[in-house]
């Protein structure tokens, strides 16, 4: 029984190991199709439509709610200290650092992630994945490129719009319902947050994108060709991309502050 | 066609919002201009010190807001601070001997400029400049006063501890 169970635990160490290697592999063929696909750059703005401006509406309506929380929250909070003028600077610096790349990120894969997942997996699945390499088309030069890129580049766009529509969400909370001076309100934010905030928000943004994205067309591109295959890919998108992004976000935290 | 048309509008459209928001998160954090715009009338005070007063402050009266702090610089021919106030036109009856001080809100707040009103019969115009002015208090001055003046009275103190305890 020990014997057995030692051997299980061994397997399924190997396994963790060679999804982990297989996903670096996958990483650096990517990285190294990059310059080409950037070249046809039809097919990238096709996906930058369907992984970024699709995604829009919920990024913006998410950004406007978590905005208005946080005006309610932090004017809350705040108040007990009898400082609710620094409201701005509280929101726009935790929107900028933290909610505005996680959330986004997390949106994004839920959004955008599972869409790329399901296509690539159901093209592998009618084997039109295969039929490409028989038509000699690199499916990965032609079908995966322009969909990582497309989320790369539309992931940093999202969350910038984001943050920007949480700010104004928190001012309409904070200035025009709880009656902060809006004044002392931009006036506090424009003292506390620096241009390498709104750095280190962006490079988190990049980041997460890339991560997303990667999880995506990798769980996509090599889902099991069944109807459960593609269920099981997509949802496995969204629990790695959505873990890898608090983790990643922790060590970025960690490494810039 | 028309397909790829309308997908290279919408791509564009929100490629072009989220460059536009990158640009209003980088540029938020220099100084932007306020709604007053050429509203109201401007008025110009010196301060000794002024903490840390910030462009966009409010300008009160009795906690009223009348106005905002619209730029600060230094001024190299008296060597004091200059604070440019733009005050709203409908408060247009401010004595010209009222006094201006530079004061918190809350232990944690932000400063705003106070305006005391004095008791003279003529108005402030647009261009004056506020005579009387009181310098932002400095915590760190606040406390080596404090001390100080501790100090200075524990050495006489010394002689009369005798009589108290008597």
């Amino acid at each position: 029984m020990p014997a057995a169970m030692i051997r299980e635990l061994a397997e399924s160490i190997r396994e963790t190991l060679e999804t982990l290697g297989s996903y670096a592999l996958f990483a650096a063929r990517l990285a190294r199709e990059t310059p080409r696909a950037l070249w046809r750059f039809g097919l990238v703005v096709e996906q930058v439509h369907n992984a970024g401006a699709l995604s829009l509406v919920i990024t913006m309506l998410s950004g406007l709610f978590v905005g208005m929380v946080l005006g309610l929250q932090g004017f809350d909070l705040l108040q007990r200290f009898g400082s609710e003028d620094s409201l701005g600077s509280v929101t726009a610096l935790s929107l900028l650092k933290e909610l505005g790349p996680v959330v986004t990120a997390l949106l994004f894969a839920g959004r955008a992630g599972t869409a790329l997942a399901s296509e690539l997996g159901l093209m592998r699945a009618t084997d039109q994945l295969a039929a490409m390499e028989v038509m000699a088309v690199d499916p990965v030069r032609r079908v995966v490129m322009p969909r990582f890129l497309g989320g790369v580049i539309s992931m940093p766009l999202l969350a910038a719009i984001f943050s920007m529509i949480g700010v104004y969400g928190a001012q309409l909370i904070g200035v025009q319902l709880m009656g902060v001076d809006s004044g002392q309100f931009w006036s506090q934010m424009r003292g506390a947050v620096e241009f390498d905030d709104v750095m280190e928000g962006v490079l988190k943004s990049v980041v997460f994108g890339v991560a997303c994205s990667l999880v995506a067309v990798y769980e996509g591109y090599h889902s099991v060709p069944t109807a459960e295959g593609v269920g099981r890919a997509t949802t496995r998108t969204v629990v790695i991309s959505s873990v890898s992004v608090l983790l990643l976000d922790y060590m970025l935290t960690a490494v810039m502050l | 066609m028309r397909h790829t048309r309308t997908i290279e509008l919408g791509t564009g459209l929100f490629v072009l919002l989220g460059f536009a928001a990158l640009f209003f998160l980088v540029t938020q954090i220099t100084n932007r201009e306020f709604g007053l715009g050429t509203d109201g009338y401007r008025l110009t005070a010196t301060f000794e010190q002024i903490g840390g007063l910030k462009p966009g402050a409010p300008v009160s009266m009795s906690g009223v807001t009348i106005g905002r702090v619209e730029s600060i610089a230094y001024d190299f021919d008296e060597y004091r601070a200059r604070v440019t106030l733009r005050i709203e036109s409908s408060y247009d009856r401010i004595p010209d001997d009222s006094d201006a001080g530079i004061l918190t809100a809350g232990l944690l707040g932000g400063q705003y400029l106070g305006i005391g009103p004095g008791s003279s019969e003529t108005f402030f115009k647009d261009g004056d400049q506020i005579q009387f002015t009181q310098s932002a208090i400095v915590l760190e001055n606040l406390i080596s006063k404090f001390l100080f003046s501790k100090a200075a009275e524990e050495q006489p103190a010394e002689g009369s501890a005798k009589e108290t305890t008597q």
